[in-house]
């Protein structure tokens, strides 16, 4: 037995912080979060370019063949440097189309096809959104679209739980969120007609949810790599603040609530691939533990800064909101918990 | 233990009540934001002259001028958050300033500065914390030497809340660079129209500047500035604090927030269920209604031990450690129960109570850190509240 990431998925990692390190530095990030379209460019072309679109494909669809697991570094990854991407929901797409026939991956694959996800309503229904679906053709709103800004398709849930593969309609309209690495729309739907439509399967919601974990993930371990590194800096009474025993606990307990959330995460990712029927048990427990952890951490960390850390000088806040935005994507941590019981038969 | 109170003051908690129902037109809303807001200012001069306001500030200073009574300012509290209608007007000048000159300042200060502060007609600001002075406070660099009849400042201060919009600054300043750390400080106070000072704004989370950098070149204030004594402004400093986190810790306005969620939770509705009637939020809810009372309670208890002049101990020392952390937690079941909508921040159809509850949650995480952190707070619990010794002090002044 071996539980580690593979010499290739530590690569994979590595190569991707590299890309990431530059079009995705704080100085792009704040740029991006402003709109710049140069910035939000570079990354893109940065990210295509990496071959992210092509990364759970499988081969003979021209993709890299890539699964759940190496996804889930993706994830981390990004979220660690706070990039906005429509990778999450490629992925998830790739996952959905693996199991409908491989019509789509192709297209997937190349960029042709570029998909945002109108999920919401699967978890939450407020302000009369939901979509009607009458012989596959959708009318209503869904609400905080993910990537659906410059897709051609979106993954839109209907108010049935089933969730249709549409060509993006014309309208929408942005929702600004606190976290402004990332864009979310109001899409309003009048009549678009669904190419496929399919009832998610258990895994393939879990896997949404392990890629939102794997996004906190990486940006609590950004907040905690922060904390430290101002609490060897920062001094206060004559000596440096990481040698009061008060800031070394705040980033011991961060420290001790992140491990277990990685290894949890690697786990779950490796058994969605495998197929262990316990996989979309760990992948939603994994939102719920990293929805809880995110959020102490986030909250930490900033306390480790001091007056600082409230500000928008170090650029902290930006790590905290992204934290904060995806504790509430893809269904609450109640939620995530409450399909893990049932998942197990431990309610109806 | 007797909690019903003398009918006196059932009376007097009925007079409140019917004053604040007479008024309630003329209570400000939302929409009248700004400091030096006219119709906030109007509604402060009201509640000033009914007594629901500078309540205990002598009439001489523009107070209403009663004796000092905790049990009627407690009902007076208790009436505005279950009214909830805008309360006193709060700040660093009112609720910090003020009282440290009440206790500190000579007559002519006080003739000066008291009533148009309490009126909400002079803005100030608190010019304490420094780049490398913050938990740190006595290690405050800013130099003030004395010149004739003045004093010329040079230095600069961080995070200092409205010095944008405020019209004067208490500050502190290091008059005897040779003393001890504690020692060599003086409190002064001077306009901010000044020559030489400069104000950068700096822009936190919530996405607006609350506070900002203030810089001072060869700013001259005249001495009569000085609070209380040359070099004795560590113990002017410490008076204010106390009154800081008073302020910050209130559980009055904890509980109306509290109120707010509960109209929240009953008004909005997820997949067709009132967000009250989920369970699980409402277990929530409760729980934070439980430490909400608590903190009610511990406040009536302090209020026991002021009403016989004791100290108030553990129970008082808490109160900005458990009062901030509670305001957060408020706002984050807020922002939970909203779920998806809950994270919405700007401008929008679907944005809920204008943002405010991401805000909060935000800002109420900063004052955790402002006012003394809760690193900081919980050491004054140890070390003052339960006699546990010091930590070793390294520093040297
Ligand atoms: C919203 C807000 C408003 C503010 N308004 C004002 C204002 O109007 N005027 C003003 O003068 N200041 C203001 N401040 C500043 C505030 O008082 C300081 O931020 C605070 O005292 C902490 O100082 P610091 O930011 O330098 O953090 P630091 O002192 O650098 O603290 C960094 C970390 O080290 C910890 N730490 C430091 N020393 C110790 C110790 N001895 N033991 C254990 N842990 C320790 C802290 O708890 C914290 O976690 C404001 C701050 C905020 C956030």
């Amino acid at each position: 037995m071996e539980f580690a990431l593979s010499e290739d998925q530590r690569l994979l990692q590595d190569s991707l912080k590299g890309v990431l390190a530059g079009a995705a530095s704080l100085d792009q990030i704040r740029k991006i979060a402003v709109g710049d379209a140069a910035a939000i460019g570079a990354l893109e072309t940065a990210l295509d370019d990496f071959g992210l679109a092509a990364l759970m494909v499988p081969e003979d669809d021209g993709g890299l063949g890539l699964g759940a697991l190496d996804a889930v570094i993706v994830q981390e990854q990004l979220g660690y440097h706070i990039a906005p991407s429509r990778f999450l929901a490629t992925a998830v797409a790739a996952k959905v189309f693996r199991t409908t026939g491989s019509e789509y991956l192709a297209a997937l694959a190349s960029g042709e096809m570029r998909i945002g996800l109108a999920l919401t309503e699967l978890f939450s229904r407020r302000d009369g959104a939901g979509l009607e679906a009458v012989k596959d053709k959708l009318a209503g709103k869904a609400l905080l679209a993910l990537s659906a800004d410059g897709a051609t398709h979106l993954l839109a849930a209907d108010t049935k739980g089933r969730v249709h593969l549409v060509a993006a309609p014309a309208t929408r309209t942005a929702m600004q969120t606190i976290d402004r690495t990332r864009t979310f729309h109001e899409v309003a739907f009048a009549g678009e007609k669904g190419a496929l439509s399919i009832s998610p399967l258990p895994e393939q919601i879990a896997f949404a949810r392990l890629l939102v974990a794997a996004d906190t993930l990486g940006a609590a371990q950004a907040m905690i790599d922060k904390a430290v590194a101002y609490a060897a800096e920062r001094q206060q009474f004559g000596r440096v603040i990481g040698s009061f025993q008060a800031v070394k606990h705040m980033c011991a307990e961060m420290a001790a609530k992140l491990e277990p959330g990685r290894a949890l995460i690697w786990h779950a990712g490796h058994a969605l691939d495998t197929g262990d029927t316990e996989g979309p048990v760990m992948a939603n427990l994994a939102k719920s533990y990293m929805a809880e952890a995110g959020t102490f951490i986030a909250r930490t960390a900033t306390e480790v800064h001091g007056g600082m850390g409230f500000t928008d000088l170090v650029g902290l806040h930006y790590w905290f909101k992204r934290i904060g935005v995806n504790r509430q994507l893809f269904g609450s941590p109640e939620q995530a918990r409450e399909t893990a019981a049932r998942l197990q038969g431990f309610a109806a | 233990m007797k909690l019903d109170l003398d009918p006196e003051y059932e009376a007097f908690r009925a007079a409140i009540a019917e004053t604040l129902a007479k008024n309630a037109r003329l209570a400000p809303t939302s929409e009248d934001k700004g400091y030096k807001n006219a119709k906030r200012i109007a509604w402060q001069k009201l509640l000033i002259r009914h007594g629901l306001a500078a309540r205990t500030i002598p009439k001489a200073y523009g107070g209403y001028g009663a004796e000092p009574d905790i049990l009627k300012a407690r009902i007076i509290a208790e009436e505005f958050a279950r009214s909830r209608l805008p309360g006193p007007m709060a700040g660093q000048g009112i609720s910090m300033f003020v009282p440290t000159l009440l206790e500190l300042g000579t007559e002519e200060q006080k003739q000066a500065y008291i009533r148009p502060t309490i009126e909400g007609e002079m803005i100030w600001c608190q010019g304490y914390s420094e780049p490398g002075a913050g938990s740190d406070l006595a290690a405050l660099r800013t130099s003030a030497v004395e010149d004739g009849d003045d004093y010329v400042i040079n230095g600069s201060k961080i995070w200092t809340s409205t010095a944008k919009q405020a019209d004067m600054i208490f500050c502190l300043v290091r008059t005897d660079p040779a003393a001890k750390k504690h020692e060599g400080i003086t409190y002064i106070t001077f306009p901010m129209t000044t020559p030489g000072i400069e104000v950068r704004p700096l822009v936190d989370m919530t996405g607006t500047a609350n506070f900002n950098e203030v810089f001072f070149t060869d700013v001259r204030v005249p001495k009569s500035g000085v609070i209380f004594a040359p070099n004795k402004g560590w113990q002017v400093a410490n008076a204010t604090l106390t009154h800081e986190r008073g302020m910050l810790g209130d559980p009055n306005a904890t509980k109306a927030r509290f109120l707010e969620l509960v109209t929240l939770m009953k008004s909005e509705s997820v997949n067709g269920e009132r967000l009250i009637d989920n369970a699980l939020l409402r277990d929530r809810l409760m729980k934070l209604q439980s430490e909400v009372y608590a903190m009610q309670a511990n406040g009536l208890r302090i209020t026991t031990t002021r009403l016989k002049g004791e100290q108030a101990g553990l129970a008082g020392l808490i109160v900005k450690l458990n009062g901030c952390d509670l305001n957060h937690e408020i706002a984050r079941l807020a922002i939970d129960a909203l779920g998806e909508l809950g994270i919405l921040y700007e401008e929008g159809e679907h944005l809920r109570a204008d943002g405010s509850w991401q805000w909060r949650y935000m800002y109420d995480l900063g004052l955790i850190i402002g006012g003394g952190t809760a690193q900081i707070q919980k050491n004054i619990i140890a070390e003052r509240g339960l006699d546990m010794p010091r930590e070793p002090k390294l520093a040297k002044a």
